[in-house]
């Protein structure tokens, strides 16, 4: 049988859950009961995908029945079946945990009878612009995740999150409309949106045009995965939404426009026409990211800021081509999903268990909460990259590639990497030392909570549940370090090889173009 | 390939208008510069399908070249109704912003502005240290031993 025909089913199973929700919107146990079965449902469906595409390689399937290179295909590979469990795994915990926060708040704050549906859309999106094979559909990927998002953005309404959600909107639409304009402009040039058949009729368009198809969809991407100087909607808009709704925007949405610049970059437009402006862009967007971060008294903000700029890292390993950086990228790319989300977890717990996400007005929460101490020092040192953790990992496997490659543009990008790693040291213990360990007294305006040693209640079982499991999560991910950078490696390798793909959508017979420019070293 | 001019320049004139209105600061003219800019795409989708030719339906008599291309069409269809449902939200939003705050216009991000304007100076960062080298100071272990506390 052939695997990639259970693919659909990540997408269908969230849209199902969407619909059985919306209809329970009355019975709001019965909404979380269907809403967290159909998810683990997903999860365990694509943990299956991922364990037999190791195994049996790349697999496609036609939707509709319309035979490439006409109809919609999706594509399970290597990359996009680890990028679907871990994506899967992280909305599964933020589900759990907004689930608890409802229970534990009686639910005044967020209109749970619209969460639960919205929710399973974004889930429903992001697998279908990780599976799918056809540039279009990626566009509508796109589009029914980024309008779920709009809607959790500016849930209940409130005056900030408007505010909030007019800049996010109005950028992701801008971004969308280039994108289009990008397809509309690539089907002019080749006739054709099949990603695998683009790869093929992309090499015989005049150089000049696929330059400016590319950078065309590299902006329209950039502005998603917020790279510098396309990132100044993000520590604007995501600060304000609700806990859990941040976490998942953070983990997934800048991925999902990392992924889409993955696949562009190797298996659209391969060779290395674009790599000195991506690799500067990726420098810019490293140390831009942190200075703001530093700048930041609020965690919430400076997290998104540190979001920014870790989005450098894997722009870098992306720009260098070689399978080397490339596997660093993917490796980083599944860390960094893990850890930013649960970082922004540990946050919304800070603020209930404090009072306020301001470090101006937090102290002392070591002492009053020893656990979530504990829940937020192991993935703040995983973002910073102290070994033994998998962000260290993962960005000694991009400065080893950078050295490998060896240009002075790369030996800047490693030393920029070096220095960004330390300034998010530097951010990250701001947060420790201000918030965990002086005294509450220290603060600038100790919040009232602070003093209540008692409120124990403010942290329900519910939300630190998920919580401890996406930071063991984390820490699993450096334990089994091994062979996930094989799992890396391996999909690097198909990706810049590109006839597994292309043979698996277009039959055995596709004749894969060489790649015009010499690529660069590391491999 | 052949092109319509008066589609090309119409497309060319909404583009114009739809970024020249999402560049104001009212967002009911930046909701107008964006669906002007959606219809402009929708045009240009359109273009790139080639010349006009007959309804894609298949006839056995007919030459396959005189068919009109049928897949831009499916594009366009699907992108003007998601361009629907957004300016439909989009108008929700404005609303609600006209509902809260009685304007029309993006409003700043109070919090940037806050830390756009904090001094490079800390008070309790850079401040200079205490006089205290001990690492028990007396003071605290006194004070300890007056409220009857382990020492």
């Amino acid at each position: 049988m052939n695997i990639a025909s259970l693919a659909p089913l990540a997408v269908v199973l969230p849209i199902l859950g969407a619909a059985l929700t919306f209809a329970l919107n009355r019975n709001p146990l019965a909404q979380r009961a269907v809403s967290i079965a159909l998810l683990s449902l997903t999860l365990l469906l694509e943990c299956w995908l991922l364990a037999s595409v190791w195994t049996t390689g790349t697999a496609s399937v036609t939707l509709g029945g319309w035979q490439p290179p006409f109809g919609v295909v999706m594509v399970v590979d290597q990359f996009s079946s680890l990028m679907l469990v871990v994506s899967s795994v992280i909305s599964l915990a933020v589900l759990i945990y907004a689930t608890g926060q409802g229970m534990a708040d009686g639910d005044r704050e967020a209109p749970v009878s619209i969460f639960h549906p919205t929710y399973l859309i974004l889930v429903a999106g992001v697998s279908n612009a990780f599976l799918t094979g056809d540039l279009f559909n990626l566009y509508v990927g796109f589009e029914i995740l980024l309008t779920a998002s709009y809607v959790l953005m500016t849930l209940g309404g409130t005056g900030p999150r408007i505010r909030a959600g007019v800049t996010y909107v109005v950028v992701s639409v801008v971004s969308s409309v280039l994108f289009l304009i990008a397809i509309a402009m690539i089907y002019g040039a080749t006739g054709t949106i099949s990603m695998a058949d683009l790869a093929m009729k992309l090499a015989e368009v005049d150089p000049g045009t696929a330059n400016l198809l590319h950078a065309m969809l590299l902006v329209a991407f950039g502005i998603k995965a917020a790279v510098f100087p396309l990132s100044f909607w993000l520590p604007d808009s995501y600060p304000t939404a609700p806990a859990p709704v941040t976490a998942v925007f953070a983990g997934l949405l800048t991925k999902v426009g990392v992924y889409a610049m993955v696949r562009t970059e190797t298996l659209l437009f391969p060779g290395d026409s674009l790599n000195t402006p991506l690799m500067v862009v990726a420098l810019l967007t490293m140390l831009v990211g942190i200075l703001g971060a530093i700048a930041q008294s609020d965690i919430k903000r400076l997290l998104s800021f540190t979001l920014v700029s870790h989005i450098g890292y894997m722009v870098f390993g992306l720009a260098m081509s070689s399978v080397a950086g490339l596997a660093a990228a993917v490796f980083y790319v599944a860390h960094h999903i893990t850890v930013q989300t649960s970082l922004f977890l540990v946050t919304g717990l800070i603020e209930r268990r404090g009072g306020s996400s301001s470090m101006d007005r937090l102290g002392g929460l070591a002492k009053l909460s020893p656990f979530l101490a504990l829940l937020f020092f192991i993935p703040a040192m995983n973002l910073a990259g102290i070994p033994p953790f998998s962000g260290f990992l993962g960005k000694l496997g991009l400065l080893q590639a950078g050295i490998a490659l060896g240009t002075p543009l790369a030996i800047t990008l490693v030393v920029g990497g070096v220095v960004t790693s330390l300034l998010t040291l530097l951010a990250i213990a701001r947060v420790w030392n201000r918030a965990f360990w002086r005294k509450p007294e220290d603060a600038d305006y100790p919040a009232a909570a602070l003093k209540d040693t008692a409120a124990v209640g403010l942290l329900p079982r519910t939300m630190v549940g998920p919580t401890a499991a996406l930071v063991v999560f984390g820490v699993a991910l450096t334990v089994f370090a091994g062979p996930l950078f094989q799992l890396a490696g391996n999909s690097a390798e198909q990706m810049l090889d590109r006839a597994a793909y292309i043979h698996s959508v277009l039959g055995g017979n596709a004749k894969v173009p060489g790649v015009a420019a010499p690529q660069g070293g590391g491999k | 390939m052949s092109v319509n001019l008066t589609l090309l320049i119409v497309m060319g004139v909404l583009y114009a208008c739809g970024i020249y209105l999402i560049l104001e600061r009212s967002l009911t003219r930046v909701l107008l510069g964006l669906m002007l800019l959606a219809n402009a795409t929708n045009l240009l989708i359109l273009a790139t399908g080639g010349y006009a030719g007959l309804a894609p339906l298949f006839t056995k008599s007919t030459d396959p070249r005189d068919f009109n291309d049928p897949l831009p069409q499916a594009l366009i269809l699907t992108s003007i109704v998601i361009s629907f449902a957004v300016t439909a939200f989009m108008l929700g939003i404005i609303y609600r912003t006209w509902a809260l705050a009685r304007q029309d216009d993006i409003q700043d991000d109070v919090e940037d502005r806050r830390v756009a304007k904090t001094p490079s100076f800390d008070a309790e960062d850079d401040s200079v240290v205490p006089e205290e080298t001990s690492e028990f100071p007396v003071t605290a272990l006194t004070e300890a031993a007056k409220e009857g506390g382990p020492l």
